[in-house]
């Protein structure tokens, strides 16, 4: 995958874009992140001509590990048509002429953007996450010194008393994306805003995420196998979203990360699956939702 | 009784020096000298070889005029602040065997989540405003351990009740309460994971004299319920006759005079004790 030697540039770029020691140092972060499972990994990299809020941090990643024989899956909030996902597909298609595919079980990296495919990864596949806000504690302290200090001394009580305040608040935690988790008994992360649907999928699984952040330029990740925690109390646990009594009109899907929508004709309320690609792939098969 | 089973904190010979430092702060520092700036390098001796020990379920008190050193003792025990040199011994950590100042900075976190408990005079060094009063006792008890929110705030009530903070406050921001709610806030959060030791530095400094002796009560009636011992920092002799069992005088950053506070009252030994004395009647 990481054979940099058989495509050359092409007008005047660079194979993925990046040049070879930006992608060395980004892997290099990568490897260290991926030593030190959830420890926020700074990297250096010139800007890239890209504007924020289009996943910079994923997309370093993604051109720093891709190679020309890999193939392309690039999502946001689930589906492969959203503007942002067609935009970064091109863009790395362009530079550097590798396949693509919608099909989650086909491709050997997915870049993403608030959502974890609903198939599980395999060992041999890499799920690249684009993260706005790397640091969880973002939320209680907005000092990168003393955040540095409360990681360094595994000092979450802070986070905990933000959710305690939630529950006496609300009667219950309602973070929803971005919901603080720890990896491997050690360190929390932010792991980037996909619902708590998708948390329990990053917990001791197959596959390698990887996080990237472009505007704090902080890399981080969680390895295969890997132990990942989501926040909770001994009387409030983490729970994910509740779908239930609800299918997708699309295929029927039953456990699915649904996303709600308003009929246009009937104006009523329906579901449909988030993750396109996997409602598609339903759908060839014959799956079909309430009629 | 072997009065030396009853010691649960030992110092000896704290310096705490701010600046370079040079071979002779020490000794151009301190009484005879008069000042705590050594003149060769102006380093400032904040504290120099100070020795103490506190006994279980002991008032210690602490006294001297505003920059003789006393926050800068206190804040060093509860590792605010890093030594210069010195050793300190808990008899709740590895059975008194181990100098708390040269341990890892995991282990001080230990010792400061469950082991002490610090009282500032500004309630907001202690304290967190955009916490509620509930939020902030719960965070000491999170530090130490226990996450039941049932639980948290259970005791959480238990405390602030007992420190007479209205219950009905205990989902409000501290931001929104007198100074003296906020210092009975404080001590809440700083008895919340039933410390051995406790640190009070000027507590009632600041408040309302009406509300000062409300707080004083308390501080006694909680010293005799739960038998915690408290070194209690002020510059104010009279908080000292009230609460201490025993008294320290500080001056210059060094230890002048200690012993019984009654005696020290009543019979001071150094002319600097004598002054202080005097001009508290
Ligand atoms: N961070 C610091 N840097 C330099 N000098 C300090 C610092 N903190 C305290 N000091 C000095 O140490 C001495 C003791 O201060 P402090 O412990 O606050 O006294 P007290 O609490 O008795 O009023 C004072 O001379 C003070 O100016
Ligand atoms: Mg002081
Ligand atoms: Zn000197």
């Amino acid at each position: 995958m990481l054979d940099i030697n058989t495509v050359k540039p092409s007008r005047g770029y660079n194979f993925a874009f990046l040049d070879e020691n930006t992608k060395r140092e980004v892997r290099r972060k990568i490897l260290k992140a991926v030593a030190i499972p959830g420890y926020q990994v700074p990297f250096a990299s010139p800007e890239l001509p890209i504007a924020r809020g289009w996943g910079t941090g994923g997309l370093q990643v993604t051109m720093s590990i891709i190679g020309p024989d890999d193939v392309l899956k690039v999502i946001d909030q689930g589906c492969d048509g959203g503007v942002n996902a067609v935009n970064i597909r091109n863009l790395l298609v362009k530079t550097t002429g590798v396949r693509t595919t919608f099909d989650t079980r086909a491709a050997s990296i997915i870049q993403t953007r608030h959502r974890i495919p609903e198939e599980k990864m395999r060992a041999d596949q890499i799920l690249v996450l684009q993260v706005p806000i790397p640091d969880p504690l973002r939320f209680v302290e907005p000092s990168m010194a003393r955040t540095a200090e409360m990681h360094a001394e595994m000092d979450y009580s802070r986070m905990l008393v933000f959710l305690y305040e939630d529950i006496v608040k609300w009667g219950e935690i309602t973070i929803g994306a971005r919901y603080p988790s720890l990896v491997n008994d050690r360190y929390l992360i932010d792991p980037s805003p996909i619902p708590r649907w998708d948390v329990p999928k990053l917990n001791r699984a197959e596959t390698l995420y990887l996080f990237g952040a472009g505007r704090e330029k902080r890399i981080y990740a969680v390895p295969p196998h890997t132990p990942v925690q989501p926040l909770e109390f001994e009387d409030f646990k983490f729970r994910v979203e509740d779908f239930s009594g609800r299918s997708c009109i699309r295929c029927g899907a039953k456990d699915t990360y649904l996303n709600e929508l308003f009929d246009a004709v009937s104006g009523a309320k329906v579901y449909v699956c988030s993750d396109s690609g996997y409602c598609d792939k339903r759908r060839a098969a014959g799956k079909r939702g309430p009629v | 009784m072997d009065a030396d089973e009853n010691v649960i904190l030992t110092v000896r010979n704290l310096t705490k020096r701010y600046g370079p430092g040079c071979p002779d702060c020490l000794t151009l520092t301190g009484l005879a000298p008069g000042g705590n700036i050594c003149p060769k390098c102006q380093s400032v001796v904040a504290c120099g070889e100070i020795n103490l020990t506190l006994e279980q379920g002991e008032i210690l008190g602490l006294v001297g005029e505003s920059g003789s050193g006393k926050s800068t003792l206190v804040r060093c025990l509860y590792f605010d602040e890093t030594v210069t040199a010195g050793e300190g011994y808990l008899a709740a950590f590895d059975g008194g065997g181990s100098n708390i100042f040269a341990a890892t900075a995991q282990r001080k976190r230990y010792i400061r989540n469950h082991l002490m408990g610090m009282v500032y005079q500004n309630p907001l060094l202690g304290i967190k405003p955009h916490f509620t009063a509930g939020g902030n006792v719960a965070e000491k008890l999170l530090t130490a351990g226990v996450y039941n929110v049932a639980v948290i705030r259970k005791r959480a009530a238990a405390l602030l009740s007992r420190t007479e903070v209205p219950l009905d406050r205990m989902d409000d921001f501290p931001a929104r309460f007198s100074g003296g709610m906020q210092q009975r806030v404080q001590i809440a959060k700083a008895l919340a994971n039933n410390p051995p030791l406790l640190f009070l530095d000027e507590v009632t400094t600041g408040l309302d004299v009406s509300v000062q002796a409300r707080v004083l009560d308390l501080i006694k009636e909680i010293q005799r319920e739960l038998g915690i011992a408290m070194l209690v920092v002020s510059h104010d002799l009279g908080v000292v006759r009230i609460l201490a069992d025993r008294t320290m005088v500080m001056k210059n950053g060094r230890i002048v005079e200690s012993g019984l506070t009654d005696q020290i009252l009543e019979d001071p030994r150094h002319p600097y004790t004598q002054l202080l004395v005097h001009s508290m009647l």
